[in-house]
């Protein structure tokens, strides 16, 4: 077990089947966990968070967070978790909000300033949550998120709750995330051409579990450029993880 | 009669302050166990909105009296009895108005929901934190309604504090009873008084619930 790495092994029941899945990937850029909806994604999020407890062992950069004898709860595990709905505090302004994690974070690496600057948040901080649009509110919880000082975020569905405007405006904001922080995303999506654009890798769940899924496929491969030809590689590759979750057999060549 | 006021507006006001940390617990804990006791627990927690006072009178005053065991337990204390004292009624005024308390404090916990306390802990909030600075301003609507509830409903008992406050002037005999008195005494002029009163402070109160409620409500839907 290497240091650098999110090492997630969690089995359990849920609902009327059974989670079960094993996986390791680098402690580095965005990994997408992909797959239709009821798949076990959220689950799996909600249990590197802490939020939910499944049987298991997670392990993160090293740290142990979770295994057979122990179990660290939510608020000890430096995690950033974006919520599908932006679940922000409405007793407090966007300002408290953003402060809520900060001040209980300890040593900021990242400020105030520097996250209001990059989700353009400066016309929002002193008006309450419930006057904001769908696409303010994400923007507010990813900015609340990213003050708590996370090693590692967690984004649960960020755009699915969102009309198509809201989420050509948040998209950027994500993409460009690694310029802001350099920290290890999970990006939990069932919508294949969000993830595509700037995910690293992919982990297609179904039915509770991962399934051995490609890598995206590489610009100017092997695809059928015939019939591909004039679309954009995130699309291309929207559309090839769309095939695989819907159950198609990758062609072996 | 100014000390009946105000020995009534104390006893009110204790009972409120008082009731409010102790039901805070009971209802959080109502709100948010999933045991199966759990509705058992809410049902003693509601018996004294259906009870009759002289019922609950009847037992308070048989608990706070020497010959309970309670009584036994606080005896080392210098305390032999509570039956006819103050706090023997403020002891009785929790108890009578603590389904006042607890119901609008659960609902307002419930309504809340899991995920805001969710989000706080993701934010490194520890869970007494996230109760704090989560929770309680969220339920704020709850606790208004429970502290009003409570008060205007102190103020208004009869039955509890005749049994176990036996009326005594200065110590326990409160508005209620004195309208009582003043009738048994035919000096109806008096009881108009002090009744035409009580009428106009429950309009207040009422008033004052549904006004805070709209504009509250309106700030958090």
């Amino acid at each position: 077990m290497s240091a650098a790495t999110i090492a997630v092994q969690l089995v359990g029941r849920l609902g009327r089947f059974r989670l079960d899945v094993a996986f390791e990937v680098p402690a580095a850029g965005v990994t997408a966990l992909f797959g239709p909806s009821g798949a076990g994604k959220t689950t799996v999020l909600r249990c590197i968070a802490g939020l939910e407890r499944l049987g298991g062992r997670v392990a993160v950069e090293g740290e142990v967070w979770q295994d057979a004898r122990s179990f660290r709860p939510p608020h000890l595990r430096p995690i950033g978790y974006v919520f599908q709905e932006p679940s922000l505090f409405a007793h407090l302004t966007v300002r408290g909000n953003l402060e809520y994690g900060l001040r209980r974070a300890g040593a900021a690496r990242l400020g105030l300033d520097e996250v209001v600057a990059f989700l353009g948040l400066e016309p929002l901080l002193r008006r309450s949550t419930t006057r904001l649009s769908g696409g303010e509110r994400q923007r507010v919880a990813i900015g609340r998120a990213l003050l708590a000082q996370p090693r590692l975020l967690l984004l649960d569905e960020p755009l699915s709750g969102l009309d198509a405007e809201a989420k050509a405006e948040i998209l950027p904001y994500l993409e460009r995330l690694h310029q802001l922080m350099r920290i290890p995303v999970l990006y939990v999506s069932h919508d294949a051409g969000e993830v595509a654009g700037f995910a690293e890798r992919v982990l297609l769940m179904r039915e509770g579990r991962i399934m051995p899924a490609p890598q995206p496929p590489p610009s100017g491969g092997s695809i059928p450029t015939d019939a591909l030809a004039g679309l954009a590689r995130e699309r291309v590759a929207g559309l090839a993880l769309a095939a695989l979750a819907a159950g198609l057999e990758p062609i072996k060549p | 009669m100014i000390g009946v006021v105000r020995l009534t507006v104390e006893l009110a006001g204790l009972t409120t302050l008082l009731l409010l940390v102790l039901a805070t617990p009971i209802a959080w804990w109502l709100a948010r166990s999933r045991r199966w006791w759990r509705e058992p627990v809410a049902a003693i927690a509601a018996l004294p909105l259906v009870l009759p006072p002289t019922v609950l009178g009847f037992y308070l005053l048989i608990a706070l009296g020497p010959a309970s065991p309670l009584m036994a337990v606080l005896h080392p204390f210098g305390v032999r009895t509570l039956a006819f004292t103050f706090t023997g009624l403020v002891i009785g005024s929790m108890i009578y108005s603590l389904p006042f308390a607890v119901q609008p404090l659960r609902a307002a916990f419930e309504a809340i929901g899991e995920r805001p306390l969710e989000a706080a802990a993701s934010l490194r909030a520890a869970p007494l934190d996230a109760f704090v600075s989560v929770a309680l301003p969220q339920a704020r609507r709850g606790f208004l309604a429970a502290a009003i509830l409570v008060f205007a409903h102190t103020v208004g008992e009869f039955g509890v504090v005749l049994m176990i406050g036996g009326a005594i002037p200065g110590r326990t005999e409160v508005l209620s009873i004195r309208i009582y008195e003043l009738v048994e005494a035919l000096k109806y002029g008096q009881a108009h008084a002090l009744a035409g009163s009580l009428v106009l402070f429950a309009f207040l109160v009422m008033l004052a619930m549904l006004v805070i409620d709209r504009r509250v409500g309106r700030l958090q839907p």
